[in-house]
């Protein structure tokens, strides 16, 4: 049977925004029910004090700083690694078969699901190493987990550099490193920080191996060996032990209207950054 | 006129293919040297040989030497990064670089390690004038490299070179993207320019060769057929392969 070009063409294009409208409804559903629980239960209070009564009363501030701090610990870790890995790969061996064994272990590391990660924090670095439950054993695990995805994104991203930008300048005499800091790394830094901030997002919402490495003590950290809570994990446990729905709701809003203003600061700032430099 | 590039017996391969075979070949210092020949005949492996662009293609290997100052350039205790800012290249297509002219132009200077902006100033307006393009860009020198048209690219990547303050500028199809006006411009300069450099250009425009270049070499198949004074290779030359080259008999 034949089917009308013209029919098929309009037919395809209501499915296509049908499809799409879905998609959008769902996340904008989510995001909305979301808000609209949490938002009510949201005050300066409740982000400048630290929970009471395990969360059923107080604020947040503490799960806000373990957050923050367990976040910062992971990516200042994995962000050196990461990139120093893909600038190794891409720019100092040719393509052979130790590469593509490294890639092919990024690409399977990236989906192990985070449980596994937590498991393996918690043998490794919790007990092995006697970190104990703390901010740096979590940020040390978050780190691996999120290794993966910035080597393969800072990979794309410095690829995408036209090789004729460094045979411009070697042929100016350029080191190969003079050639990676000056050209390539500047040229690359949009997808670079894109892949940075998309692992951020994953550290902040990241629970599984958050709870069995960083623990989840509610006071707030004083030094990266101290156990910590983050947000995440806070309203995990308000939800699963029926602590406090409302708090459980008011955390979650924190976290989607913290990770949209960290997507929108990083679009301003990459903005700037590409017409100042192009 | 002395000796400036001495090519002896060099031979390069890619690889298993052999894509220059025992070339010998003197270039002149103050020399423009025309390098003509059809596509694949190795013209632009001779030049990337030279200031050792070629070392960056992986399999690539050389026999034979190339002697500047009387030293082989492929000897191991050879900084190739001090060797390519000796020879300056201009590639087939203007590559400003993601930043402002100003910075195009010192970004080799820069590399070196020397430089605050107000001591590039004078070294700037000096290359961009050594190229005509002074004038049209002066008053915008922080504007992007990129915002400028395709000839004025050009002009800008061999201001760049000159930067360098090489010895010799190699040009491997420097006006295949342009259109007459820029290319008129371009040879323009590098008339001037021949009296402070030595300059090595590749070009698939055989009148370009016979324009501007005082020697002219023939490359078939990473063979150098003949070389000698441009009047001559274009009117009488040795070998009847290099008359039918110029006569669009093939290539």
């Amino acid at each position: 049977m034949r089917i009308n070009p013209r029919l098929e063409q309009n037919a395809v294009k209501v499915v296509l925004m049908v499809l799409t409208a879905t998609t959008v409804g769902i996340l904008l559903f989510i995001i909305g029910f979301i808000l609209r629980k949490g938002i009510p239960v949201l005050s300066p209070a409740f982000l400048s004090h630290n929970p009471v009564d395990m969360g059923r009363g107080g604020g947040i501030f503490s799960t806000i700083v373990g957050t923050l701090v367990l976040t910062l610990v992971a990516v200042l870790i994995a962000a050196p690694l990461g990139v120093g890995t893909a600038v190794f790969l891409t720019e100092y061996t040719w393509e052979n078969r130790v590469t593509r064994i490294i890639r092919f272990g990024a690409d399977c590391l990236a989906g192990i699901p985070s449980i596994i990660f937590g498991l393996f924090g918690f043998i490794l670095f919790v007990t092995k190493l006697r970190f104990g439950w703390s901010i740096l054993s979590g940020g040390l695990t978050l780190a691996f987990m999120i290794l993966p995805t910035i080597i393969r994104t800072c990979e794309e991203a410095i690829k995408s550099v036209p090789a004729s930008y460094r045979q411009v300048s070697f042929s100016l005499g350029s080191t190969r490193w003079q050639m990676v800091t000056r050209v390539v790394l500047p040229a690359a830094l949009p997808g670079i920080v894109t892949g940075i901030i998309l692992s951020i997002g994953r550290s902040i919402g990241e629970t599984a191996a958050v709870i069995f490495t960083a623990g989840s003590a509610l006071h707030l950290p004083t030094s990266i060996f101290s156990s910590s809570r983050t947000m995440a994990v806070h309203f995990f446990i308000l939800a699963r032990e029926g602590i406090s729905m409302s708090n459980a709701y008011g955390t979650a809003a924190v976290l989607v209207i913290s990770i949209l203003i960290i997507n929108l600061l990083t679009y301003y700032l990459m903005e700037r950054f590409i017409r100042k430099y192009s | 006129m002395t000796t400036a590039i001495r090519v002896k017996g060099f031979s390069h391969f890619f690889g298993s293919a052999q894509t220059l075979k025992g070339i010998d070949l003197d270039v002149l210092r103050n020399e423009i040297l025309g390098v003509i020949g059809p596509a694949g005949s190795g013209k632009s492996t001779f030049l990337g040989a030279l200031n050792r662009m070629n070392d960056l293609i992986r399999g690539s290997r050389t026999e034979g030497a190339i002697e500047i100052d009387g030293k082989n350039i492929y000897d191991p205790d050879i900084n190739v990064a001090e060797l390519r800012r000796k020879l300056g290249m201009v590639f087939a297509t203007p590559i400003p670089l993601p930043r402002s002219i100003f910075e195009n132009v010192v970004f080799g200077t820069r590399l070196a390690g020397s430089g605050s902006r107000t001591g590039l100033v004078g070294l700037v307006q000096d290359c961009l004038e050594k190229t005509t393009l002074w004038e049209e860009v002066k008053d915008r020198l922080d504007a992007s490299a990129l915002k400028l048209s395709g000839g004025q690219q050009q002009r800008l990547c061999i201001a760049r070179v000159l930067a360098l303050k090489p010895e010799f500028i190699l040009l491997d199809e420097p006006c295949s993207g342009l259109d007459p006006i820029s290319t008129a411009k371009i040879e323009d300069s590098l008339r001037l320019l021949k009296r402070d450099y030595t300059i090595i250009l590749v070009t698939n425009n055989t009148k370009q060769a016979a324009r501007v270049s005082d020697r002219t070499a023939f490359f078939l198949g990473g063979e150098l057929i003949e070389v000698g004074p441009t009047d001559r290779i274009f009117t009488t030359p040795d070998d009847r392969r290099t008359d039918d080259y110029l006569r669009g008999r093939f290539g």
